[in-house]
């Protein structure tokens, strides 16, 4: 056990996945030598060389599509887009293409891509660099969705990621970059499989449903709360396609109340289908609507305001206030 | 001499394009001639070209002869399907034999082909059965074939996707150090999108072994060539750093000789190269199409006069390699392609509803499984009960 932040984790995981595939390579913009803007492929440039850790022209779909071609050819590529607001350029590359070769070949292909994208916001970026889109990619059939939300998770999950054979969208909520925690990366097994939710914190009365960068800020929630007197519970979704749906509906049966957490635009976010999805399941023991928290219906707003765009502890605690008040 | 280079290639200074006179009616207005590789007229004489050979006894010459009339037939009775209900849609090669069946030739069982939504002709050459190619415009799948199979990819819609593929997939090629390439077929249209640029970009970057097959058949659905760039094709790659040539796409031995040399050039390690095949859509688009209401008939006619099959098949005959008997057995041997294509059309089988739900994931997916159990609960819950 070490001391690992997200950035070193990620790190780790890559090193491990490099070591222990030959047909595993790193790419993306500025990964090699820089070891990425963020420093997530630190190092990895001089241990593996430039045919493992490929520095790319700049120029997203040509990333993800050349990508796909490596896939095809038995490679298993782990791609890096540098920023959440710049996977655009290869948005058709990866729902058209990536998402639906398997498909379209009747299963004689397989496409194990990790797409890797920095995310969301909270970092006092310029425009386009604090974008929340997993939605748009949760709503294609043929990738797998999933966010991580500490160092551990991030280490287990894009090892996972990597070894699955599916094309994996794999976001890196940037503000929690820095977070540390204790790991330890010989460690046998995962503690878990990719696609399970996990509850971070057990309570009674209501339940906070997040992932990514939220997850923190729920917590800190249900610490406040406590001393309150309300007991909250917060389940991490980490996986976003498939949905752990049993994990939701298991805590929402115990607590009758359900607030939906995440930076992305309310509107078609991931709370509405999960609100939708918790009162098919859980009609008869909902205290209250479900209730979603999340950020405006407005382009991302300049740094000096995304305070006021980005859930906090205390409108978290306000849509609990009107749940219970229910 | 149409080869246009940075990297390694005989260069010399090509002149502008002929800017195109629009047709009027009562003056055909003539094609556009620009210097471009051929190695047997449109009148069928065999001629030479100082930088471009080609060795072929009469037996293979037959043998491409063949190929061109069967991929023909296929095609035309792809297109009576289609009128007769039996595929919901065709996009036609008719015009565009020769730059298929010669670049498709030119590959050799290991090279890998990533293809439009066209390249019936080199599918034939891949050896990948004509029926396979009819699945999805009949609407039983998207494609379905196995790729690897015979190195022959699935068709691709989206215009100039695939350009990626190819690059990514030739990269990996050098990976492996293996001395296969890989053709990346796209049209004139395709030439403007982002994604051929940037797989020019790629591919040359890492010196890629793919050859970047262009049919410009003049006409992206109702727009000439005009509309997609100002300057030939082919001269684009100069500005990519690898070379580019022009090739009379309707001559079958030019289209061959000049992918075989782009192949050996990229398979040993001199990088990408692009090759325009100037060839004509005699066609619609697709059969949804209506081109009399973009392009005039004579320029059709004029194009006519370059038939790449009827070319070849006048130098068999004046060579004296081609005799009635053989030219009769290509005819009844494409008739017999073409009923079974009929007959495997007709009898091909819709998938069952619940193929929706496969091979959405490798790995599964529990939304998947969930919607398939509830789909074939609600198919049970009809009289008859069973999921059709």
């Amino acid at each position: 056990m070490s001391s690992f932040t997200m950035v070193k984790a990620l790190n780790e995981a890559l090193r491990k996945e490099l070591e222990a595939d030959p047909k595993t390579l790193v790419m993306g913009e500025d990964v090699g030598r820089l070891g990425g803007v963020f420093r997530v492929t630190d190092g990895l440039h001089k241990d593996f060389g430039e045919d493992r850790v490929i520095d790319t022209p700049l120029a997203e779909s040509g990333i993800v599509g050349t990508a796909i071609g490596l896939a095809l050819r038995g490679y298993r590529p782990v791609v890096e887009i540098q920023f959440d607001g710049f996977v655009y350029p290869a948005f058709d590359q990866i729902v058209s293409q990536l998402a639906k070769m398997h498909a379209r070949a009747l299963g004689h292909v397989k496409l194990p891509v990790t797409v890797r994208i920095p995310y969301a916001g909270g970092i006092g970026a310029v425009e386009h660099h604090s974008e929340s889109h997993e939605a748009y990619f949760a709503h294609t059939a043929g990738l797998k969705v999933v966010t991580p939300s500490n160092p551990v998770d991030a280490y287990w999950m894009l090892r996972q990621a990597v070894r699955c054979d599916d094309p994996v969208i794999f976001l890196e909520p940037k503000r929690r970059y820095w977070d540390k925690a204790e790991l330890d990366p010989n460690a046998a097994g995962a503690p878990s499989r990719l696609h399970d939710a996990r509850v971070a914190r057990e309570g009674r009365d209501a339940t906070l449903i997040a992932y990514g960068p939220m997850v923190k800020v729920c917590l800190d929630a249900a610490a406040a709360a406590e001393e309150d007197g309300r007991s909250l519970e917060v389940v991490d979704l980490r996986s976003l396609s498939p949905l752990d749906f049993d994990t939701v509906t298991a805590s929402v049966q115990r607590t009758g109340r359900a607030v939906v957490v995440h930076e992305a635009p309310v509107f078609m976010g991931m709370g509405a289908e999960l609100a939708a999805r918790i009162t098919e399941r859980c009609f008869y023991a909902l205290e209250a609507p479900v209730l979603r928290v999340g950020g405006y219906f407005a382009p991302y707003p300049p740094s000096r305001v995304e305070e006021t765009f980005l859930p906090d502890l205390d409108r978290v605690l306000d849509a609990v206030d009107r749940s219970l008040a229910f | 001499m149409t080869v246009d280079s940075t990297a390694g290639v005989p260069k010399k200074a090509s002149g502008t394009r002929r800017k195109r006179v629009p047709s009027r009616a009562g003056s055909v207005a003539p094609p556009p001639q620009p210097e471009l590789v051929q190695l047997l007229t449109p009148e069928g004489e065999r001629v030479e070209h100082p930088d471009f050979s080609l060795e072929t006894t009469p037996e293979e010459l037959r043998a491409i002869y063949r190929d061109l009339v069967l991929v023909r037939r296929f095609d035309g009775e792809a297109t009576a399907l289609q009128r007769q209900g039996e595929l919901g849609l065709w996009a036609s090669l008719l015009g565009q034999e020769a730059a298929q069946v010669g670049s498709g030739r030119a590959m050799r069982p290991g090279d890998y082909a990533f293809p439009t939504y066209r390249e019936h002709g080199v599918a034939w050459c891949k050896g990948v059965d004509p029926l396979n190619l009819l699945g999805m415009f009949r609407g039983v799948n998207h494609g379905g074939w196995d790729p690897n199979e015979k190195n022959f990819h699935l068709y691709t819609i989206v215009i100039g996707s695939q350009t990626l593929h190819a690059t990514g997939y030739a990269m990996g090629i050098t990976k492996d150090g293996a001395d296969d390439a890989v053709i990346a077929y796209f049209g004139d249209g395709a030439s403007s999108q982002g994604d051929v640029n940037e797989a020019f970009t790629f591919a040359s970057v890492y010196n890629a072994p793919v050859v970047f097959f262009c049919q410009n058949n003049q006409w992206a659905i109702s727009e000439p060539t005009e509309k997609q760039s100002r300057v030939p094709i082919y001269r684009r790659a100069s500005g990519f750093g690898f070379p580019g040539v022009r090739v009379d796409g309707n001559d079958v031995l030019a289209c061959l000789a000049v992918t075989r040399w782009a192949l050996d050039h990229a398979r040993s390690g001199n990088g990408p190269v692009l090759v325009e095949a100037f060839t004509y859509r005699m066609g619609a688009h697709t059969t949804s199409d209506d081109p009399s209401r973009y392009r005039m008939s004579e320029e059709l006619e004029a194009w006519k006069l370059k038939d790449p099959i009827e070319r070849l098949r006048a130098h068999l005959v004046r060579e004296g390699w081609a005799d009635q008997e053989f030219l009769d057995s290509v005819e009844a041997e494409s008739e017999q392609l073409a009923r079974r294509v009929r007959e495997g059309v007709r009898t091909m089988p819709d998938p069952s509803p619940a193929a929706i739900f496969e091979h959405v994931y490798a790995d599964g997916h529990a939304l998947v499984d969930e919607e398939r159990a509830q789909y074939e609960a609600y198919a049970a819950s009809f009289e008859g009960g069973e999921v059709r």
